[in-house]
This record gives C-alpha cells, structure tokens and sequence, in this order.
C-alpha cells in the first residue's frame, strides 16, 4: 500500500519534471530563435527583408564583405573606427570619474555628499533626453559640432556625468572593511595613497565591470550620437549606420549586411556579457570575503 | 620601533597643518577681524594679510575674471534674459557692394542659454566666495593663535590627502554642472517660453509664463487630450512591464533553479544570450520580423495558421500588447539575472517546514516566495517602474509609437510621454510643449519614487554608516 504511495507519487514527480523540461525547452526556443534568424539572415544569399521562405535558399559571406568593400554611401569600417575611438576614450573617462566618485562617496565625509547623491538620485528621475537639444546646443556655442570634434563631443556626453552612476562601485567599496584604511593611515598613507594602493587592487571585479560596461556603451547607444552628428556622415558610429541600413532607401540592398553587422558587433559583446554575468548577480558583494 | 616612528612622522606632518577651521562663512563675517570682513569685498585680503599670499592672489585672480566677464558679458547677458530678444534679421542693401546684405539679429535660444549660463557662473561664484570668507577667516584664527598657518604646497598636499574628495570630485561636478545642470535649467525655462514652431517662434521668442502648461492641461485642446491619453498609456505601460516581466523572471528563475532541472548551466545561457545582442539590434530585428510581410507573418501563412497577416503594429490593440509581449523578451534575461541571487537568500529551512505541512509548491510560492521577494525588492521595482516610464529604446524602436490613430494628434496609439517629449521636440520643434511634458515626467516620477526610495531599507541603512 505505502509503496504504490510512493511509485505514484515518483511517478507523478517524473511526469512533472518532463512537463517542464518540455515547457524550458519551447521558452528557450522562444529566446533563442531571433537569435538564430540574424546569423541565418547575414548568410543568407536572397537580398531584402521581405522574404516567401524561412529558410535561405543558398549561403553566402558576400554580406559580411560587402560591409567592409562597399563603402560609398554606408562606410561601415570608418563608423567602426569612430566608435573604437569614441568607446576607448570614453571607457577611460568614464572609469576614472565612476570609481573615483565611489571612493569619495564611500571612504570619505564632507559637507556636500549626501546632497551630492540625493542630486544624483534627482536628475536620474529626469527623462535621460530632456536635456539631449540643450546639450546640442551648448556643445554647438563651444564649438564642438564641427568635423572631428563630434567624436570629441560624443566622449563628453557619454562619460561626462558618469559620477552621477557611482551606486555599484560604492555598494563594492562599502563593503571594504574601514579598518585597512585606518591601518594604513597609521602608516602614513595620504588617502589618494589608499584609493590607488589599496582599494583599486583590492576591487579588481568592480573596476572590470566598470570598464567594460562603458566601452559597450558608445557601440549600443544610438539616440545621442544621432542627436549631435546629424548630418555628419562621416563620424556616424556603428549604432547610427545599422539603423540607417534599416530605412526605406537602403533597406532593400542592405538588410542581410545590416544583419552581419549586428553579429559581428554582437560577438565581442556577446562574449564580454557573458562573462559579465557573474557580477550581474554578485554586483553588490564584496572585496575582501569572509 | 618603525610603527612608532611612522606614527610620530605623520602626527609632525598632520601638525603642520591643522588649521582651525572657520565654520561658516557667516561667523567669519560676524566674528572676523577687519581684514577678514574686508575680504567679502576684496577677495583673499585675509589671507594675503595672514601669510598665505600665493593662495590670497589665486582668489583676487577668480574674482577678477569674474568681474571682466560681468562687464565684458555677463550683464548684457543677464539683460537680454529678461527680454530674450527683439531684433529681427533684417536685409539691408549696401550701396558700395551692390548687395544684399543681413544684419545679425537676436537669437532668443542663444540668449536663453547664456543668460542661464551667466546665472549658473554667478552662483558657483557665490560659492567660492562663501569658500574664501571661511578660509580667511581660518587663516585668521590659526595665526592669532600662533600657529603655522599651511603654505600654498602644503594645501596642495592636502589635496592628495583630506581633501582628495575636492581634487576628484571638481572635474566631475564640473562636467555634471555643464552637461547634465546648465541643459536641464535651459530645458526647464523652455517651457515658460514661447519658443515653438506654432506661430514661428523659432528664432525670437518670448517668456509667456504658464501657458503652456495651461494648454496642455487643457483636455479640451488637441494637445491637451493628447496628454491626457499618452499619460494614461505610459502608466498603463509602466504597470504592465514592470510586471509582467517581473513575475515572469521570478518563475523562470524558480523553475531553473529546482533541485531537479538538469542542465540548469544551460538553460541560463539559453536566456542570457539573447541579452548579450545589443538591445536597439535585436528590437530592430523584432520590428522587422512582425511586419505586415516579416518573418513571423510569412511562416504562420505557410503553416496556414492565417491567412491574412496579423495587424501587429497596424491596430491600436495589437501594437499595445505586442510592445508589452516584446518587452517581455528584451526584459526577462535580465530579471533572471538579477532575482536568481535574491531567491537563492530565503532561507531555505521555510520551505523545508512548509513540506512537512503538506503545502504544495503553488502555496509556498503564494504564502513564502512572493511575500519574501516583494519585501527585499521593492526598491528594485521601483527603479524598474521609474525604468519603464522613461523607456524611450522599446517604444522609439519597435513601433516609433505607430499606428497614428487621430491623425490630428501628435503622438501614436504607444507612444509613452518620452516618445512623444522625442517627437515634440527633434521632429515637430514643439519645444516649449516638449520641455512641458519632460516636467511634468519629472514630477510624476519624483512624486512617487523619491517617498519610497527614502523610506526603502538600503537607503536608511546606508545612513548609518
């Protein structure tokens, strides 16, 4: 009696482990699957996006070629090295303003932290692009809406306010234990001492997110680079040029290269994310363990 | 031996150079002797008198600059915020050239933002000079007691050290102030103007003071009904993929990390690759696959599923709940991610105790889960609803707020309240009505999260520190 208990309960465990294994693999089909229709769709040989089959007919790597050889209306190895510019500097600006930002928010009292961070909370209640046509026209009275110093421009408006984004980096800092810092005061360290010898080698994890979350940044964003370039074709990024590729006049002949575009900046991204992961879930935990 | 020697070398170093601060620049002023009064007018007298020429002349230098500006610009600016301009631009015919020729007229955008600009400078002004009571008042004290008053270097040193906050954090004010500050005191006085392509205000325009908002508060105007209905949607929106996507990354989380799911590594990455593709990619991607002739629509006519295809942006309805499934997708790997570690902390004996009561795992989702998780991550729904409000990438880039039903109306049947702020502004140069909008968002955010985030646990706790 208790063991045809026990076989039907197993069984009806076993029946619900299929139903949902079953029910994993449709969602992960479901996610997986435009996934897959941008790398069929960048071999794929038929050009334009409007097609009778779901399969390609035939492959071909024509569409990865054609984005780095034709280069007379859409220059998509100039956009990329825009955006490798735009990106190195930016990441560099960027890492430098967010960590050190953290660390006087974490390790040091003055007078106008606490308001600095309530302000920081306020302006990012504002709609991010509010400001985006006064920022245009402030960059255009300094003159930085000409030529080559678009690029300039877009390496101030993507790591300028950076240090309003210091809550990661100062939740890690935090959990640093105050008494190294205590210890090396009694040393005779200055705190610029202890930010650069002691808690940048003990933040490793945190200053690799940070760099890495802004130089993807330049190569996904594309409402402000479109907001300052204009009509400034040649310093679009890569991000304006996909888009582009996607509008009526070039959809036709640009649809499959748009899609090995997409893959070919997908991959470094896709591969950093990855490796992001981790700090995606354990952001917040700390330097020193237990 | 060598602890003690480091601890006498730097109590001689920190020695050196305590000073006895001034608390505030208004005891320097009640308090201060007559060269320290002195230096409200003239500034950095107090120090200079008190054995710090170098950093009294750095002070008198700022506040020099500043007068050259003010007389040179700064008043003529201040002057014409008042009126934002008048001077058309005119042709007039040169006899000598035989042409025509422009004279320069007012722009009033231009006017706006340096006046603004000149007000922002006059207040970091005002700071330095507060900045300079104090440090001559300082610089008094210090002497009178007869102690070393710090040098010029040794201020600088002190940048590396106690004041390392004032040597990183400049640069980067600096930025905020002229990047994020200055644009959004420009947007804000915007709206009090008339600075619109109704009526061709684009070159001169005046203040009007609350018109604006009286227009779009108006439901009887087209504008104002347009508000009215884009509020309502964007609220709609927000409620519904804050969470949809938050229950549904929940029970994704719960059902991958069973005891039984094998493979979980795998599955998990099933999920989070779609994320690793830049987002604008692959919500351009979707758009393209659910056009009226995309992808999706032509695999369900091969299947004979329809026969004609599915209105998914063409129809008020579809386009709503399409934005909402998409989002969904866009959202979800990331709320795994982030819910996985929050689920992975209740405490596991709960559920051991509810199996013993027989409660099935419907019950502990309802009865511990839910009750659990809607503690710890309230503020994190916040955010995710303030998030969703401002969600400009999801809508700009998969319906760019189509279908347009009221052809009169200036936003679509999914545009949110920033959609249709980006329209106003970049497309239709409705700036005054744009920069209306962009408070109103403000407020209505502000309103409800700035009560909650200063009640939520993190944000008190860290007050404890």
């Amino acid at each position: 009696m208790k063991g045809e208990r026990l076989k039907s309960a197993k069984a009806a465990r076993v029946r619900n482990n299929i139903l949902i294994h079953i029910l994993l693999a449709v969602l992960a089909f479901i996610w997986v699957f435009p996934v897959l229709w941008v790398i069929m769709t960048s071999f794929r040989a038929e050009k334009g996006s409007y097609i009778s089959t779901f399969f390609p007919h035939a492959f071909t790597l024509a569409n990865y070629t054609k984005l780095f050889t034709d280069t007379t209306i859409l220059n998509f190895p100039r956009m990329f090295m825009n955006t490798l510019i735009i990106a190195i500097f930016s990441c560099i600006m960027t890492t430098f303003f967010q960590l050190s930002a953290s660390f006087c928010l974490s390790r040091m009292r003055f007078k106008m932290r606490k308001p600095f961070m309530n302000m920081a909370m306020i302006l990012g209640l504002f709609p991010g692009f509010m400001s985006m046509v006064a920022v245009y026209f402030i960059l255009k009275a300094v003159g930085l809406t000409e030529g080559n110093l678009i690029r300039f421009a877009l390496v101030l408006c993507y790591s300028g306010s950076a240090a309003l984004g210091f809550q990661i980096a100062k939740g890690f800092f935090d959990t640093t234990p105050f008494a190294i810092d205590e210890a090396a005061t009694l040393d005779g360290c200055t705190k610029w001492q202890i930010f650069t010898k002691i808690t940048l080698p003990l933040s490793k994890p945190i200053i690799i997110y940070t760099v890495l979350t802004s130089f993807i940044g330049p190569w996904v964003d594309f409402i402000f680079a479109k907001v300052i370039c204009r009509a400034n074709a040649d310093q679009y990024t890569v991000a304006i040029g996909l888009w582009r590729m996607l509008e009526k006049e070039y959809i036709d002949n640009w649809y499959t290269s748009f899609a090995a575009g997409a893959v070919l900046i997908s991959i470094p991204i896709a591969i950093l994310f990855l490796n992001l992961q981790k700090f995606y879930v354990n952001g917040t935990s700390g330097a020193v363990k237990g | 031996m060598t602890t003690t020697t480091k601890e006498l070398q730097r109590q001689a170093r920190i020695g050196t150079r305590e000073m006895i601060r001034a608390k505030s620049c208004l005891a320097a002023l009640r308090s201060g002797g007559p060269e320290t009064k002195a230096s409200a007018l003239v500034m950095g007298l107090g120090n200079m008198v008190h054995k710090q020429v170098p950093k009294g002349l750095l002070f008198l230098a700022a506040e020099i600059a500043y007068i050259v500006f003010m007389i040179t610009n700064g008043f003529h600016n201040l002057a014409m915020l008042v009126s934002l301009g008048s001077i058309e631009q005119q042709e007039v015919w040169n006899e000598e050239l035989q042409v025509y020729l422009y004279t320069k007229g007012d722009q009033s955008v231009l006017l706006l933002l340096y006046g603004v600009a000149t007000i922002l400078l006059t207040a970091v002004m005002f700071w330095i000079w507060r900045g300079t009571l104090k440090s001559a008042y300082s610089a008094e004290l210090t002497d009178k007691a007869g102690r070393h008053v710090a040098t010029l270097g040794e201020d600088l040193a002190s940048l590396l050290d106690e004041n390392l906050y004032r040597l990183l954090m400049t640069p980067s004010m600096f930025f905020i102030i002229v990047l994020n500050i200055l644009p959004l005191v420009f947007m804000i006085c915007m709206a009090f103007t008339s600075y619109s392509k109704i009526d061709d205000h684009l070159v001169l325009f005046d203040w009007v003071g609350l018109k604006n908002f009286a227009t779009l508060f108006d439901s009887g105007s087209v504008l104002g009904s347009t508000f009215w209905s884009v509020l309502g949607w964007t609220l709609i929106w927000a409620f519904f993929a804050t969470f949809t996507n938050y229950f549904f990354g929940m029970i994704l989380a719960i059902i991958i990390n069973r005891k039984d799911t094998k493979a979980k590594g795998f599955w998990r990455f099933c999920f989070v690759i779609s994320c690793a593709v830049p987002m604008f990619v692959s919500l351009l991607i979707m758009r393209t696959m659910l056009q009226p002739e995309g992808a999706v629509n032509v695999l369900l006519r091969n299947l004979g599923l329809i026969k004609d295809s599915l209105p998914f942006f063409t129809n008020a309805t579809w386009a709503r709940v399409t934005v909402i499934v998409i989002n969904i997708w866009v959202g979800v790997p990331y709320t795994l991610l982030q819910l996985t570690g929050v689920l992975q902390n209740i405490p596991n004996d709960l559920y051991e105790a509810a199996d013993l009561d027989g409660a099935n795992k419907v019950q502990q989702f309802f009865k511990i889960t839910l009750p659990y998780m809607l503690y710890v991550t309230t503020p994190y729904l916040i955010s995710t609803f303030t998030g969703n409000v401002n969600n400009f990438n999801v809508i700009y880039l998969l319906s760019g707020g189509a279908p347009v039903t009221n052809l009169a109306s200036t936003a679509g049947s999914t545009d949110l309240l920033v959609t249709w702020l980006y329209k106003l502004t970049i497309d239709k140069q409705y700036y005054n009505i744009g920069s209306v909008v962009g408070i109103l968002t403000f407020i209505i955010l502000a309103a409800g999260s700035l009560l909650t985030y200063r009640n939520s646990k993190s944000y008190k706790e860290e007050g404890g520190f």
